[in-house]
């Protein structure tokens, strides 16, 4: 990236001041080598969101941010409805509600090691992975809305999982204000058979091991000892929130001129909240958000299935699920008084720091579990929201380590199952349907990781809690 | 087909550092075939099913984002690849023929499945030759 136009705050805050169009300044937290890596399009991509209607504070990037369609991926923003704020389909991203969950097992290292190869085939057995890839629910027009609006709580009534996941969720695990009947009818249809299923590209299912701890109080008290064994679940709203976002960014992108709204680029597409067209994507994104909650609740389950057939004593306990695809209603402080905004998180993780009143009680001591996603030979991370995060960017952090290298790139320089047996020889066992997939997610063509959540925690947006090593990684 | 200046329509991808940049060059199927590719071996899809595909937008780009959505979403609802594309365009409105066969994750090598078209890169326009040039990033 070129730094002329930033100016360093601190080591990992570099802002870039308003001009032009912009109404905020914008923020870009990373250290020297993150931000000079950077491609320039993520500060223009910064500087863009910056000029749209109603933005509060700045436009944020994290430490992964990359060049994204519209927003940065690595982009936060929140807007203000009393201001004239929008709300944006391209600021939410096609794959709504994109998320991470981890599950404990109470499992340790060594007590996988002799089953892992079986373990890894029984999981790739049981969970639909990959394009083409369909589970074994098919809802009705009734069981979709119920879906639509309950999130994993209707997942839950299906029997798919355990009352207690709830706690461990965002939103409880059923996003308030969504509204079915703002879902197409062409939307349903895309999920009619994706209920269930991980998808493919970065989607993956791991197992871990946890082969640092940072933070033991915090770590304890998230039910993470070193060596212990983490079942961590990436994915999202699959067809359904595809088909949501594709719709309304063209119909927004429509609207904008008669809603009197200049874009700096098309791909940020948005309609005032107060607008009937910003309103109808609120309550499809909301119930976008639902198909999420219940597509990882029901992956959840399936794999502690799994995990009964081999360990018939292990509980696999939630230990919570974050979304960094989202637009979601906040309360935070804007000058001295508290404010409700629209946040809008793409590929940023929430990062809610300890006394939030929305965490469950046995975590709010210590703050907000955040799963940043590996890419199969690298490690993930647990984080946790600080005191501090609150104070940057709308408690926000990054979500994972960000390409480097695009998938064209990285398929002409590595073959799938090439990548696969050099991770089998480092003891990670990948298992997918597709080594093409396995090529363009080879871990090479992502940023390092480590750097990613360093940068996060000097930046003072989560402290890191632990690192988890892969052992198996169920791909698409 | 080869152009005045002996260059075949075409399509290619270009970069994009998350996702993947569709390009076709000559007649709107080049996009559509740019963008299977991204997908999956093009070459090795068998054209043995017919699906007819409607669409209209306001502007040509704007039907070419819908035109390639409305490809995403037969892959999808039907699980099905496409490797052939008879297309007929009047004003904004399209009309097409796919033709293409059920999805075979071995023998049509997939890779990552396309989420959607986006507005990123959009352009579509004549080159100096006369041909059109249609591009845009498809999210993966």
């Amino acid at each position: 990236m070129d730094l002329t136009r930033l100016k360093r705050v601190t080591d990992t805050e570099w802002h870039i001041p308003p001009s032009g169009a912009m109404r905020v300044p914008g923020i870009v937290y990373a250290d020297a080598d993150l931000i000079a890596d950077m491609d320039d399009k993520v500060s223009q991509q910064v500087c863009n969101v910056a000029a749209l209607p109603g933005i509060v504070k700045a436009s944020f990037a994290m430490p992964d941010a990359h060049w994204g369609y519209g927003f940065p991926i690595g982009g936060v923003a929140a807007f203000d409805p009393d201001a004239g704020g929008v709300v944006s389909a391209g600021g939410v991203g096609f794959d709504i509600s994109c998320g991470v969950r981890a599950m404990t097992t109470g499992l340790n290292a060594a007590d996988i090691e002799a089953v892992k190869e079986s373990l890894a085939r029984s999981l790739f057995a049981k969970v639909p992975v990959g394009i083409g890839s369909t589970g074994e629910l098919r809802l009705s027009d009734r069981e979709m809305d119920a879906m639509l609006a309950g999130g994993a709580r209707w997942a839950l009534q299906q029997g798919y999982g355990e009352e207690r996941d709830l706690l461990r969720m965002e939103e409880g695990g059923c996003m308030a204000g969504a509204d079915p009947a703002c879902v197409s009818a062409r939307a349903r249809k895309r999920q009619r058979k994706e209920m269930g299923t991980l998808g493919s590209g970065n989607h993956y299912l791991e197992v871990q091991v946890v082969a640092e701890i940072y933070d033991e109080a915090t770590a304890a008290a998230f039910g993470l000892n070193q060596d212990a064994v983490v079942v961590s679940i990436h994915c999202g709203s699959r067809g359904l929130g595809h088909q949501i976002g594709t719709e309304f960014l063209a119909e927004m992108v429509a609207q904008a001129p008669v809603l009197g709204i200049a874009l700096p680029d098309r791909e940020l597409a948005c309609a005032p909240l107060d607008s009937e067209l910003g309103q109808r994507y609120l309550g499809a994104m909301r119930a976008g958000i639902n198909c999420a909650l219940a597509n990882r609740q029901i992956i959840g389950h399936l794999t502690r299935e799994v995990f009964a057939q081999f360990f018939p004593a292990a509980r696999l306990e939630l230990l919570f699920d974050v979304s960094h695809n989202t637009c979601k209603q906040e309360t935070h402080r804007i000058n001295g008084a508290r404010k409700a905004l629209f946040v809008h998180r793409k590929g940023a993780t929430r990062a809610f720091g300890p006394g939030a009143p929305s965490l469950p009680e046995d975590l709010r001591t210590w703050g907000q579990p955040v799963l940043i996603g590996g890419s199969m030979g690298t490690a993930s991370y647990v984080l946790v929201g600080t005191r501090d995060s609150e104070t940057h960017a709308f408690a926000s952090a990054c979500h994972g380590a960000g390409r480097q290298m695009s998938r064209h790139q990285a398929r002409k320089r590595w073959g799938g199952r090439a990548v696969r047996d050099e991770l089998a020889e480092r003891g990670i066992i990948v298992r997918s349907p597709s080594p093409r997939g396995v090529a363009e997610e080879a871990p090479g063509a992502y940023k390092d990781v480590s750097a990613v959540v360093e940068a996060g925690e000097k930046a003072g947006l989560a402290g890191r809690v632990a690192r988890l090593r892969p052992v198996v990684c169920i791909k698409g | 087909m080869a152009n005045a200046h002996g260059v075949a329509d075409h399509w290619e991808h270009f970069p994009h550092i998350a996702d993947i940049g569709v390009r076709g060059v000559g007649k709107s199927k080049q996009a559509a075939c740019a963008l299977i590719a991204a997908v999956a071996e093009i070459d090795h899809i068998a054209p043995r099913t017919k699906v007819h595909i409607r669409c209209s937008a306001a502007n040509d780009e704007a039907l070419l984002v819908q035109w390639l959505n409305a490809l995403v979403f037969e892959m999808a609802t039907r699980g099905m690849l496409f490797c052939r594309f008879q297309v007929q365009i009047e004003g904004n409105s399209l009309e097409a023929d796919a033709f293409g066969e059920p999805i075979d994750t071995q023998k049509h090598e997939v890779g990552a499945e396309a989420k959607g078209a986006t507005y990123t890169e959009l352009c579509v326009r004549r080159l100096d030759d006369g041909r059109w040039l249609a591009q845009c990033v498809v999210d993966v």
